[in-house]
């Protein structure tokens, strides 16, 4: 671990200092809109999104390959993609509820197919597997101004539009009586999420970022009280991760987001577990109350 | 709101107007001509079958639903410029129990209107003010999925009292409600009587609770099942004891009275 220190602190390797940097700011968004994700149930949607972008990727790839202008980015092609799936989504989810999961899983899979097929025929080397896990010691510091950029954005919005999107959230239908943009907010979240998943993806890929949209959120919802308080643990806990997995990865020399993936998915899978068990004892312990009180 | 101009000036005393009303789900007709008011203060229970089309009466007064065609009228105004003065509890049958929200938190969801913030001042006092009303004031930092059934009913209830509505509309609220929850429930309603307009809908159609001034029946009328009527109430002998928290009418569905039978025949 002290090599991980020293590596922070050494100006000879400034990317270890941006990836530290890149983590916090991410922490932020994957625990307000990882919270959002887990209780509007659209873990499925964010996971469509973030593997379209592929597909983004590749094209913009293939197509600077052939001469393309240069302002054909990875990035813009993957923004394309992203609200092109996110605008899908919300169109089929909002007049068609019944095909939303059919037309969620078909994304899926034809965007990142076309991502594969566009890499194969780019000359030179593209590798999938660096855009689905990415390097998160490749982020450079055009990446962390957009990245807080979205940051100021999203909280801005979140703490300002709080209790309409707490309400739009819980109950669609009251919020809607009540004049709340139901529609316009749900766009909008999505909207957001398909932005960061592009920011993000970039230096932690496509796995990661979704794992890191639902893991944190997923075991702070166990003992959270509210949506604020999911929101805020979310983001500790996002945070834990990505610093500890990071220190983890320099020391061990393994891969950092695959590591930080598995720390979130096994602390997430432990909370599961003590949830399951406390729950069971609990109504054992009923049971057993139950005939003494009676008696 | 550019065509409110053009809306019928209504006498002060009438809170909702429904005028030739139709609304269609895509192929399906659901309501045809429907024409009723209610007074301001009165008690209405909106009987009718599952299936009949209460639900989406309910969502047509409060906005939900923008009627095929004709109007209707909260107050004198199209349910979307009357936000404030309608409190809705709707049936709310799949709430999501892993949504982290405390009690006070769902009810605080009363005082929203648009995109406007909410103020400090509105919020202690008006959530408390209908916490109590409700009789739940005691359950206020209890998670909503810790609730039972019938007290996460009264929950909503109090959620719509806030901002002391004029109008409030109840989508079957007391279905399978505990009698103790129904008992609170009622006498709640019994308290707001008079100086809200209360419309409730319930598909046990037989017998509603005293405290209703009117019967409307969706889909009862044989000749005409795609319309609302008002029906005949009398006194209840031998009616099913622990039935709407206390005493109830009985329905008298081959009585149809004319819609203007609450104003004497004028209007």
């Amino acid at each position: 671990m002290s090599g991980f220190l020293q590596a922070l602190l050494n100006p000879a390797v400034p990317f270890v200092r941006n990836a530290l940097i890149g983590s916090v700011l991410a922490a932020f968004l994957f625990g307000v809109l990882g919270s959002l994700v887990t209780v509007r149930r659209i873990a499925g949607l964010a996971g469509a999104i973030s593997h379209t972008v592929l597909g983004g990727i590749g094209l913009a790839l293939f197509l600077a390959s052939r001469g393309a202008p240069k302002w054909i980015s990875p990035m813009l092609g993957a923004l394309v993609f992203a609200i092109l799936a996110a605008l899908t989504i919300s169109v089929v989810s909002l007049k068609a509820k019944q095909r939303e999961d059919t037309v969620i899983n078909a994304l899926w899979a034809i965007g990142m197919s076309l991502g594969v097929v566009f890499l194969a025929k780019t000359p030179g080397y593209a590798d999938p597997m660096s855009y689905l896990f990415g390097n998160i010691l490749l982020v450079t510091s055009g990446d962390l101004y957009l990245l807080a950029a979205l940051n100021v954005i999203v909280i801005v919005l979140v703490a300002r539009y709080y209790r309409h999107i707490e309400a739009a959230s819980f109950d669609e239908e009251f919020a809607a009586t009540k004049g709340v943009p139901v529609t316009a907010i749900y766009l909008g979240i999505l909207l957001i999420i398909a932005i960061a998943i592009v920011l993000l993806q970039t230096f932690v890929g496509i796995v990661m970022v979704i794992a890191m949209l639902t893991l944190p959120a997923g075991t702070a919802g166990y003992f959270s009280r509210n949506l604020a308080g999911m929101m805020m643990y979310a983001t500790i806990l996002s945070l834990v991760f990505s610093v500890s997995g990071l220190a983890v990865s320099w020391t061990f020399d393994l891969p950092a987001g695959a590591v930080i993936v598995l720390l979130s998915g096994a602390v997430f899978l432990a909370f599961s577990m003590g949830n399951m068990l406390s729950k069971r004892s609990r109504r054992n312990a009923n049971q057993q109350m139950e005939p003494k009180e009676s008696a | 709101m550019g065509n409110e101009e053009h809306l019928p000036h209504l006498p002060e005393n009438v809170a909702i107007w429904c005028q030739h009303l139709a609304f269609r789900f895509k192929d399906i007709e659901v309501f045809d001509d429907v024409s009723f008011h209610v007074h301001r203060g009165e008690f209405v229970a909106l009987t009718g079958k599952n299936g009949a089309g209460k639900s989406t009466l309910l969502k047509l007064i409060v906005g939900l639903l923008e009627p095929t065609r004709g109007k209707v009228l909260v107050f004198g105004a199209p349910p979307r410029g009357r936000i404030e003065s309608i409190g809705y509890v709707p049936q709310h049958a799949g709430f999501d129990p892993a949504f982290p929200i405390q009690v006070e938190e769902v009810v605080g969801m009363g005082r929203l209107s648009g995109l406007s913030p909410i103020t400090k001042h509105q919020k202690k006092e008006e959530i408390e003010w209908a916490l109590q009303q409700a009789e739940v004031y005691d359950l206020r930092a209890r998670p909503f999925s810790a609730l039972s059934g019938g007290q996460r009913r009264r929950v909503l209830v109090a959620r719509a009292l806030v901002g002391h509505p004029k109008l409030l509309v109840l989508d079957e609220p007391t279905a399978n409600m505990d009698v103790e929850s129904e008992k609170k429930f009622y006498e709640t309603l019994a308290r707001i009587k008079g100086t809200t307009t209360i419309l409730i809908a319930t598909h046990d159609s037989d017998f509603v609770s005293a405290l209703a001034d009117t019967v409307l029946c969706v889909g009862q009328n044989v000749d005409h099942p795609h319309s609302v009527h008002r029906h005949a109430i009398e006194r209840a002998i031998n009616a099913p004891a622990e039935l709407y928290g206390g005493d109830v009418v009985r329905v008298r569905h081959d009585i149809e009275l004319p819609d203007n039978a609450c104003c004497e025949g004028k209007e």
